[in-house]
């Protein structure tokens, strides 16, 4: 089969090209992409790419397959080849810093940007929190995300604004911690939230729910945090 | 090396998983300058992957619950070659470590009344063994360690600490004094070298796992803790103790939790057999994971397994019903359809026994400080070394862990060694400074592989190689003869590394010169297993041997320690003077001693 | 929280509450205009202009403009900050931006006293 990957060595390359590799599958199997990618790195070490727990929860190895980000772990050859054909690239949007190995900066910023963590005013208890089990439900599709990036990078909104509009990843996580019944801070991480970019560049092309690699909607988070933010302004 | 820069803190943890961040959580809510070196983005650390829970006595299934009956399960599980003190101080601090977790954001599945979901894992029970199953594993369905590991990384951001992710740490700076003073990291992105200084190293660096073929581990969990401190000259413990989680998927060698047969799965054999009936009567399908590993592979080798090759064995779940697994087990039903091409809502899961975990690791105290013993067989503190985590053998898993007991070990002795860090920095020790010949043995083998010369071996082959000889001759049941030839293997697969070829001598995210660097922790750690299992000449735990096939309380009722400078295999008491039996009238007295182990 | 001096609003709330409502303005408008036409039985410049002539017409034809403005002004000030930046501009991306944004206004602005003359105007 025909895998071609996205190279660029700042060191040694003015301009990223693409390079084709021939891999043979071992008894004709239908491997993970992440398996062929370690084939070619076999055939030549200095391809790089992030992997770690060939599992699909670490969120190392977001790549984009034939034009669609997942995770190279988990996305079987046979899911993304076209006519025998795979073309593997960086995730888009992105700075590569060398070939598929992108700069997560600014996605890690609109992360951080969201608060991402707990804040209740009130003394914990001796003991944990109560929280119901319909609670507890509403965090369900939302705290699964393991921040692998390839909502956000399939989001044009977040190409023209990274800096600005949140993007979809850090959304699911800004409305799990709104949807916590543990949390204490809905005030100050919905005045946080209603400026014109960092919720609404949201279009609701749902470009991130056709690519997470875990089922999960960003895009009903954004329609959640918007009715949030409308009940409160009226 | 004129040319490495230095970066200066209280103290830095190497490694952000879950142990590592507890640890770093406690340091920087304390006011210290802390950073967390990983080699990865922190939420993509192994912890990530844990799945059934975090098993601690909180008493939410059961009111009455006890930690005591959490530490007799836990000291029963090690086969007795736990630290009685520290799984104490474990299933004592338990509850408190886990409440703040809740508190920290940790979405936990619910009971009706609001209180935290536990589910029953293997080795659990009740009343000291004699109050039947317990229900002792705290979960977050079947994603607790992703629910765990994010919640400690969001807990970190709002406290403060330092990243440095994607850094790779080299190896140990010792000062002449012989005191740890911090370690050499690559920064990926650049591919420099920068000296991090601290007055506490504290090593989160995980498992090993992938010193087999076939592991649940993470392709990163190389052992680099491990081989650090051996290249340091510093020993490690109990390192021949390797749990072979019993349901690995087939072929795939992911993960499918304990907390299936906690919820009702079990296996079957190729007839359809519930064959732990057979093997473990009371117990069954929760008997200590070593059991149950054994049983499989004996089920398989008197042919009673499944699949053309008859190589794996099955687990049960579509009698819980669609609603339960979707509820209670998503993640597995989505892995299983992945991986194993099954539904497990309509068929079983093939599974087989696969490396999991390593009971082993650098001898620490309580507070994570590390050991060595000396000639008299004396505990000695390396001064500015701590271990916590996987990497560290503190021992609370003794000969086999528990499901569930990792969690906790993870975020008890991160916070206890975090604890103790803020005290010893309070109290203003200090240590002499490096020299640049102590900063240059850090960095010898980083000069080996970028001046190794070309047309050598490769990195890729002599790993697959050394984890087929790690399958091959130490795996569930060890033998004598293949476990010499193992070593002698590995005596040769270290001449071949030292002349093996670096493809790749760029600078800019090099992930060959990473994987060549993580070959050498390897290594290091295959031979420590090798040469430990093949002189512990007994069976317990994890540690089975056909040629030695009982326990040996007399010789063997003890910690081995592989001493990296003989490569010889020491000694090590055990602790079994937990601090409770000297206050507490209303323990059975006898009820941690060693007795047989049966489920 | 993100600011920026030329949302007129400063407030994604407002700017989305905005977009919707003169969505459903303009909608309803255009439902009356080609009911009109579809029942008006031929069309002649006298026809047309007697139905511009009524005060109620007049009014939902101004809300109709204004609407449209308002609409326009909040997808054009997104599209230039979509577009318009250093990534195609280079370090003067802000300077076209603003012109670009005065260009807007000024255009709709003219639009809508336009508009008033030709409805009131004789």
């Amino acid at each position: 089969m025909e895998i071609s990957v996205y190279r660029y060595d700042p060191e040694k390359d003015k301009a990223p090209y693409t390079q084709a590799f021939e891999v043979d599958m071992p008894d004709g199997r239908d491997l993970m992409v992440l398996d062929v990618l370690e084939l070619i790195k076999e055939i030549d070490p200095t391809v790089s790419y992030r992997r770690s727990c060939r599992e699909g929860v670490c969120g190392s190895d977001g790549v984009n397959m034939n034009g669609k980000n997942g995770l190279a772990c988990i996305t079987p050859i046979s899911d993304v080849a076209k006519r025998g054909k795979l073309s593997i690239k960086p995730l888009p949007g992105l700075p590569v810093i060398r070939d598929l190995v992108v700069d997560m900066e600014q996605f890690y910023d609109s992360y951080k940007k969201i608060q991402p963590y707990l804040i209740n005013k009130d003394m914990p208890p001796e003991q944990e929190r109560l929280q119901s089990p319909e609670e507890r439900e509403k965090l369900d599709g939302l705290y699964e995300c393991i921040l692998c990036a390839c909502c956000s990078t399939a989001c044009p909104s977040f190409w023209w604004n990274p800096d600005k509009f949140i993007g979809p990843s850090g959304l699911l996580q800004a409305y799990r911690f709104l949807a916590d019944s543990r949390d204490t801070a809905t005030e100050e991480r919905l005045a946080n939230l209603e400026d014109p970019f960092s919720v609404f560049r949201c279009r609701g092309i749902m470009n991130c729910v056709n690519v997470c690699p875990k089922g999960l909607n960003p895009t009903r988070a954004i329609g959640h945090i918007r009715n949030m933010l409308l009940k409160r302004a009226v | 090396m004129s040319d490495v820069s230095t970066l200066e803190f209280d103290a830095i943890i190497v490694g952000g998983g879950g142990a590592g961040m507890r640890a770093a959580l406690q340091l920087a809510e304390s006011g210290k300058k802390t950073a967390v070196i990983s080699k990865v983005f922190p939420t993509r650390s192994h912890t990530v992957s844990a799945q059934g829970g975090i098993t601690c006595a909180i008493a939410s299934e059961d009111p009455n619950d006890d930690w005591r009956w959490h530490m007799y399960d836990t000291i029963k599980g090690s086969d007795y070659i736990g630290d009685q003190d520290a799984i104490q101080y474990m299933c004592e601090v338990g509850p408190k470590a886990v409440f703040e977790m809740d508190h920290m954001g940790l979405p936990f599945s619910r009971k009706e009344n609001g209180r935290i979901y536990q589910r029953p894992f293997g080795g659990q029970s009740k009343d000291f063994g004699k109050g039947g199953q317990a229900a002792r594993t705290c979960a977050a369905a079947d994603r607790t360690g992703h629910a765990l590991l994010h919640a400690l990384y969001q807990g970190n951001l709002k406290a403060g600490s330092v990243f440095f992710s994607e850094w790779f740490a080299v190896d140990l700076v010792k000062n002449q004094s012989g005191a740890v003073v911090g370690v050499m990291a690559i920064c990926m992105e650049t591919g420099e070298t920068h000296f991090v200084k601290a007055k506490a190293t504290v090593f989160a660096t995980g498992g090993a796992g992938r010193i087999y073929q076939s592991t649940t581990n993470a392709m990163m969990n190389t052992g680099d803790g491990i081989g650090m401190a051996l290249r340091a000259g510093y020993p490690v413990q109990d390192i021949e103790m390797w749990q072979f989680h019993p349901t690995g998927i087939a072929g795939a060698g992911v993960l499918v939790t304990e907390g299936c047969r906690g919820e009702g799965g079990y296996l079957i054999n190729k007839d359809g057999e519930r064959f732990m009936e057979r093997y473990a009567p009371t117990a069954k399908d929760l008997a200590g994971r070593d059991v149950v590993a054994r049983s499989m592979v004996l089920e398989i080798l008197e042919g009673r397994g499944a699949g053309p090759e008859g190589d794996h064995v099955f687990l049960k779940l579509d009698h819980l019903g669609e609603e339960v697994l979707h509820s209670r087990l998503p993640g597995i039903v989505e892995l299983s359809k992945t991986f194993a091409h099954v539904d497990p809502v309509k068929e079983p899961v093939p599974v087989v026994p696969t490396c999991h975990y390593m009971m082993g690791g650098i001898p620490t105290n309580i507070h994570g400080q590390a050991l060595i013993v000396d000639g008299e067989g004396n505990d000695q503190i390396i001064d500015g070394l701590y271990a916590v985590g996987e990497v560290a053998c503190v021992s609370v898993h003794g000969a086999n862990r528990l499901g569930g007991n990792s969690l906790l070990d993870l975020i008890v002795f991160g916070r206890s060694a975090g604890i103790h860090i803020s005290e010893m920095l309070a109290e203003g020790y200090s240590t002499a400074e490096a020299s640049e010949t102590d900063k240059d043995a850090a960095l010898a083998r980083l000069s080996r592989w970028d001046e190794s010369a070309s047309g050598g071996e490769k990195v890729a082959d002599l790993k697959k190689e050394l984890q087929s000889t790690m399958q091959l001759s130490f795996g569930v049941f060890r033998k004598e003869e293949p476990m010499l030839e193992g070593i002698k293997k590995i005596a040769e697969l270290r001449e071949r590394i030292n002349s093996a070829t670096l493809g790749d001598k760029s600078k800019a995210f090099n992930t060959a010169r990473l994987e060549a660097l993580e070959l050498d922790n390897l290594l290091e750690v295959a031979e420590a297993t090798a040469i430990a299992a093949e002189s512990r000449k007994e069976s317990r735990g994890a540690h089975a041997r056909d040629d030695y096939d009982s326990r040996d309380d007399e010789n063997w009722l003890c910690h081995s320690v592989y001493d990296p400078n003989t490569k010889i295999l020491g000694k090590r008491d055990v602790n079994f003077a937990p601090a409770l039996l000297k206050t507490d009238d209303d323990l059975p007295e006898d009820v941690f001693v060693p007795k047989e182990r049966v489920y | 929280m993100v600011t920026q001096v030329t949302s007129f609003s400063r407030n994604g709330l407002s700017d989305f509450i905005v977009q919707r409502v003169t969505a459903y303005v303009l909608a309803a408008y255009t439902v009356v205009l080609l009911g009109f036409i579809l029942t008006a039985g031929g069309m002649t410049y006298d026809i047309w202009r007697e139905f511009f002539n009524q005060t109620w017409m007049q009014v939902f034809t101004l809300l109709a403009l204004l609407s449209t403005c308002a609409h326009a002004w909040v997808g054009m000030w997104t599209i230039g900050t979509d577009y318009i930046r250093e990534h195609y501009f280079g370090e003067s991306a802000d300077a076209f931006r603003l012109v670009y944004q005065v260009g807007c206004v000024l255009a709709l602005a003219c639009y809508i006293i336009w508009g008033v003359q030709i409805l009131w105007g004789s």
